[in-house]
């Protein structure tokens, strides 16, 4: 039974630059029961795509079909459509906090749903969302009726949207994203409650996300979106496992839920395309391995002899680039206490508070850093890993404890000491939309550092750039351009060249590929682990994704409510956790180990002619256009 | 919450306090004289002499402020070098007018600026936004005494001249007196200074408004199946009001210490119109009283709105239990 029948979807947005063409003749259908998953890169196209079905895109122009229970959803009046949200169809945003009004306690915000449905008392509809509550699992939910959204902590809040979309028992629940702003182990719960849910009220989900680990762990079926188009969909197992469309092959290759540590991340060349113009025939052609003449024409959807349906021309399975080859001289981490760029002892910091106790932010910390390795620093946000890399960096003063960088203690430098420790620990921050100055050109933000160490000057400073540029793998000619006419990935290698522009030491990459998309962490990652060979760097490589540090690292220190509470060599933590709390993290982490279903291996994917008409479905314009 | 209120109660009465020594000082070095100015251009030395003794003119200054301070304490705010007559009932007499003034073009202001802010902000762009944008433009550059020429042109001078008395042109009944004519007296003022401040009121609300229906909790209420109405005024409307409300304070608490040319065009016998006379007539006892006054207007309304904030924000509020 076909819960979503979605047919030649397109979806075009007006905007300032000219028309977005988000969602390009999409058809898809999800079926009852099923928990149906959707992946892709930003800019793909997903989260239009859903929320166009629902009408919540302003001024999108919409055509072809959507079919909720063979009620056509398109065209329909407002009021018609007010009467399908929340009731038979409803949604799970990715950002709890900023999706929950935030004057309204989460009680009144459930009631109000239901009492826009249905005519209850509010005192029925207060007893039912008091249900829900529990039902969700939130402690001492009569109480926590009077809640604000502010008050609760993210998992919790993601936990009242949950209640919230299941109180009218829709047929539907769209999820965009529920888990891209928790922590790992949070995101764990939450998937396994929306799993317990989906059965327990027999709904429907559909649920986006760029993760590929997070969908292999609960998606029945998958479909993979690119530029807006529809690249492939299938059995989740067979999709994530042996998949027919080159640009599927590529994305599980760069991300490293499902790859053994230490094999390199093979990243996507190039980046997705623009939807302003997208390119004729195939979207992914530009960057795809296997690219053929016949790819500029737009491929068929083609039936697989696994299953699958993908959008291809290939006619045997995707191809393995080769993996970029390692450099023989294997780096060597030096052992022995000499060796040890950074010491800290028995670190401490607290803040006191205007009222309450004192709130104890790093609580002891003694760990040792070695010239040339990469420390893993993992753990929950709020757990002190970032405040650790500020103290070691000598950018905050510890409440007590010492940190010796190479032998000396941090605190107390001179001016001029001060300066030389900024030239020789340099940070590579999280965010690369933010940390760099929109209104400045690449080239100087590259040369601050040459600048204000009055290193270099002139056409000096200008060479030197461009060669750092030409290091991390940006076009020297570029260096006019601002910051936003570069990528998230090229923004981050802005970012990475300016730390390195003083040949540090110590780089410390805090959460350095987290706001990437897969197929771009793995180009960073690459280039990170490439410096780190040619130019002898050491890292400190905090992150809260555990696939991404065991992937990096040679020793991991994981952090829990300011102490470490485990620490040492990456497969030792990964194979002999000792600790509850990293057995944790792990099991949230690795699909295999925590009820995901084992991933089909590669076997041999052919297609098997062109897609069958299946009876439900007839293929619709049968002759010139195959695209379903 | 009581000791961050009685901490505002402080601050407020130190701000008065510096007020009166700036207002004294004020008079101080400046050149004109009181004395010339009661006694006339004719008037002899020594005549001036006395009036300066009589007032205490003659004193230091310093003396003169603890003498002014001293009453103060006592509730006796002096007399007025002009008419001779307690400066507070000068003063309260004329408050009623203002405050008539105020409170019906307040209700007036937020009738029109809020809703024209609203329809903007719902369809930007669109043409209802633009004749609202071009609204609040008019009102905001038009000058204020200008508009009050204007009105009383359109709705009282052409309609008499054509035998139709609609509006009386000047004048003020007080509400206990007459209640109908108290309002029929105020429309026309009412009107003027409604009109000039709506604008700003309708830009606020328009800029306020388009930020908070670009949240991702109205796209959570839109995904709920509320209906547009309910997004529009108890979603977004709700999250919109706290700047609002600042600045309906701080507008009301400022007004209500004289609506200076309002009130001299619709001859309007408020607080406004007295601080113009008595600047004129250097009545320095009614000019600091007039001060005084407005500053406690302007404290209490901050205190008012700091604590409507508290109130209407869920995050305020539940940090200072």
């Amino acid at each position: 039974m076909t819960i979503l029948d979605v047919r030649n979807l397109v979806v075009d947005i007006p905007s300032g630059d000219g028309t977005i063409h988000a969602v390009r003749d999409v058809s898809f259908q999800v079926r009852e029961g099923e928990f149906f998953g959707v992946v892709g890169e930003s800019g793909s196209g997903k989260s239009v795509m859903v929320q166009s079905i629902m009408g919540l895109v302003p001024r999108a122009r919409i055509s072809g079909s959507v079919k909720f229970r063979d009620r056509e959803l398109l065209g329909i009046s407002p009021a018609e459509l007010r009467g399908v949200r929340g009731r038979h169809i409803s949604m799970i945003f990715q950002d709890p906090l900023s999706s929950l009004h935030p004057q309204y306690t989460v009680g009144w915000q459930i009631v109000e749903q239901i009492r826009a449905h249905e005519p209850v008392s509010h005192a029925a509809a207060k007893a039912r969302a008091i249900e829900l509550l529990k039902k969700v699992q939130i402690p001492d939910a009569a109480s926590r009726f009077d809640a604000y959204p502010h008050q609760f902590s993210g998992g919790m809040r993601q936990r009242v949207m949950i209640a919230m979309a299941l109180s009218l028992g829709p047929g539907l629940i769209i999820a965009d994203e529920p888990t891209t702003a928790l922590d790992s182990t949070v995101q764990a719960q939450i998937l396994d409650l929306l799993g317990e849910m989906r059965k327990e009220f027999g709904a429907t989900v559909l649920m986006i996300s760029h993760d590929l680990g997070v969908l292999s762990r609960v998606a029945d079926r998958v479909m993979v979106m690119y530029g807006g188009q529809m690249m492939e969909v299938g059995a989740s197992q067979e999709v994530l496992g042996a998949p027919a469309h080159p640009y599927t092959a590529g994305l599980l290759r760069s991300s490293s839920f499902n790859r053994e540590p230490g094999t390199p991340l093979i990243s996507i060349g190039g980046r997705p395309p623009s939807l302003l113009s997208p390119p004729a025939g195939c979207v992914f052609r530009e960057r795809c391995p296997d690219a053929m003449d016949i790819c500029g024409t737009a491929p068929p959807m083609r039936l697989y002899s696994n299953g699958i349906e993908a959008a291809c021309w290939l006619e045997h399975e995707p191809s393995e680039p080769a993996a970029p080859t390692v450099p023989s001289d294997v780096r060597t981490v030096e052992s022995g206490p000499e060796s040890h760029i950074v010491q800290t002892e028995n670190l401490k910091l607290a803040f006191s508070q205007r009222r309450g106790p004192e709130r104890v932010v790093l609580d002891g910390i003694t760990l040792d850093v070695r010239r040339g390795e990469t420390l893993g620093l993992v753990g929950e946000s709020g757990c002190g890993k970032t405040t650790l890399a500020r103290a070691i960096a000598g950018l905050i003063e510890p409440t007590s404890g010492t940190v010796h960088f190479d032998g000396s203690p941090v605190s107390g430098l001179s001016r001029a000491g001060w300066r030389e420790m900024r030239r020789r620990v340099q940070v590579v921050f999280q965010d690369p939309f933010g940390s760099l100055n929109p209104k400045r050109r690449v080239g100087s933000i590259i040369g601050d550092p040459f600048r204000i160490h009055g290193i270099a000057s002139g056409a000096e400073r200008r060479a030197r750039v461009g060669e750092l540029m030409e290091l991390v793998g940006l076009s020297p000619e570029h260096y006019n351009r601002f910051p936003s006419q570069f990528s998230g990935g090229q923004r981050q290698r802005i970012g990475i060249a300016r730390a390195l522009a003083l040949n540090p030491e110590l780089v410390i990459l805090d959460e350095p590929v987290s706001a990437l998309d897969v197929s771009i962490q793995a180009q960073v990652l690459n280039l990170l682990d490439e410096l780190q060979r040619t130019l002898g760097l050491t890292y400190l490589f905090i992150s809260h994704d555990l696939a991404v540090v065991r992937h990096v690292c040679d020793r991991i220190a994981v952090m829990e409510n300011g102490r470490i509470i485990e620490l040492g060599d990456s497969d030792d933590i990964y194979q002999n956790p000792s600790q509850p709390f990293t057995k944790r993290l792990l099991a949230a982490a690795s699909p295999g180990t925590a009820g995901g279903r084992p991933l089909r291996q590669h076997g041999s994917v052919f297609p098997v002619g062109p897609l069958v008409a299946r009876p439900e479905e007839p293929v619709r314009d049968s002759g010139m256009k195959v695209t379903r | 919450m009581t000791r961050f209120i009685l901490q505002r109660i402080g601050f407020g009465l130190l701000v008065l306090f510096l007020l009166s020594v700036f207002v004294f000082v004020l008079f101080y070095v400046s050149p004109s004289d009181p004395a010339r100015i009661i006694a006339g251009d004719k008037a002899t030395e020594a005549l001036m002499a006395q009036i300066r003794a009589n007032l205490g003119l003659d004193q230091p200054v310093l003396v003169q402020y603890f003498h002014f301070l001293g009453s103060l304490l006592r509730g006796d705010l002096g007399y007025s070098y002009r008419s001779s007559l307690p400066v507070a009932d000068l003063v309260l007499q004329r408050i009623p007018v203002t405050m008539s003034l105020v409170s019906g073009a307040v209700v007036l202001w937020l009738a029109i600026g809020i809703p024209i802010g609203i329809a903007s902000a719902k369809h930007p762009g669109s043409v209802r936004d633009r004749l609202g944008q071009g609204f609040a433009i008019v009102g905001i550059s038009f000058p204020t005494f200008v508009l009050g020429m204007v009105v009383l042109y359109l709705l009282y001078f052409l309609p008499s001249k054509a035998g139709v008395n609609l509006f009386p042109p000047s004048g003020y009944v007080p509400l206990l007196e007459d209640p109908l004519q108290w309002a029929w007296h105020l429309l026309l003022p009412w009107t003027t200074l409604a009109l000039v401040v709506a604008a700003v009121y309708a830009r606020l609300t328009r800029g306020q408004m388009l930020e908070v229906l670009g949240q991702d909790y109205i796209r959570t209420a839109r995904a709920k199946g509320l209906s547009e109405r309910r997004i529009t005024y108890v979603h977004a409307f709700r999250s919109a009001m706290p700047p609002l409300v600042t600045q309906l304070g701080i507008d009301i608490g400022l007004m209500l210490g004289g609506v200076i040319i309002i009130e001299q065009v619709f001859g309007l016998l408020g607080v406004g119109s007295l601080a113009v006379s008595s600047v004129a007539m250097q009545d320095r006892p009614v000019i600091i009283a007039i001060v005084l006054l407005g500053g406690v207007f302007v404290v209490v309304a901050n205190l008012i709105v700091d604590t409507a904030y508290g109130m209407l924000d869920s995050r305020v509020r539940t940090a200072k239990k």
